[in-house]
């Protein structure tokens, strides 16, 4: 098993009821997998859309990124910068 | 280079940073709050770091284009009322066209990957996420 730290921001932080956690997933694994789990952990964040925007170590990835123990994915809302 | 702040965003700053002799056209974009139904503030929030690395690849792609350019990029977070700016761009190169150029595709680029949000704050006490609609 390996331990991923997951960010939550904006909507998300609500849906998740934190900004910041971990999940435990066995690895090597993908982003929609890390995903996954977290939908279980954070129930809340199951009203996310099927495939969120992610990030893995602050660059957008796609779902099927390679995720490893000590990465970090960070769920992302729609971006509304500017 | 890009500058994130929770303060008013200062153009004369900007300016002061990307003018130079060699440059003599120099285009500023500035994002301001609109007022859109009953809205009398934005509340805006980001992945900071992530946000500052994102932008720093846009303004050196904007240079690797235009390589005579140079663009700053000032983006304000926390909650910003109607009529202030949360966002300054300023361009500068030896013509125009490059100093407009660079400034549209930093704030084009922006729109599309900072990872910045924004929750409207409505006169009548409610609150709503902005989910992107780009309306240019």
């Amino acid at each position: 098993m390996g331990k991923i730290s997951v960010r939550f921001f904006a909507r998300y932080a609500e849906l998740a009821g934190c900004t910041w956690s971990h999940v435990n997933v066995p690895t090597p694994t993908t982003v929609a997998d890390v995903i996954a789990r977290v939908r279980e952990v954070f129930p809340g964040t199951q009203a996310m859309p099927a495939t969120p925007l992610t990030a893995l170590n602050q660059r957008q990835v796609k779902l099927d990124a390679p995720v490893t123990e000590g990465d970090e994915v960070a769920l992302l809302p729609p971006l509304a910068g500017g | 280079m890009m500058r994130i702040t929770r303060h008013r965003l200062d153009v004369a700053d900007l300016l002061a940073e990307v003018q130079s002799p060699e440059r003599g056209g120099t285009c500023v974009f500035l994002g301001t709050v609109r007022n859109d139904a009953g809205v009398t503030s934005i509340d805006y929030s980001a992945y900071e770091s992530m946000a500052v690395e994102e932008a720093e690849r846009i303004l050196a792609e904007a240079h690797d284009r235009w390589p005579g350019s140079r663009v700053m990029l000032q983006h304000r977070l926390g909650v910003i009322p109607v009529g202030e700016a949360s966002i300054a761009i300023a361009a500068a190169a030896p013509h125009r066209d490059e100093a407009f150029a660079s400034c549209r595709y930093v704030i084009e680029e922006v729109k599309k990957r900072l990872p910045v949000w924004k929750k409207e704050l409505r006169a009548d006490g409610s609150e709503q996420w902005v989910e992107s609609h780009d309306h240019r």
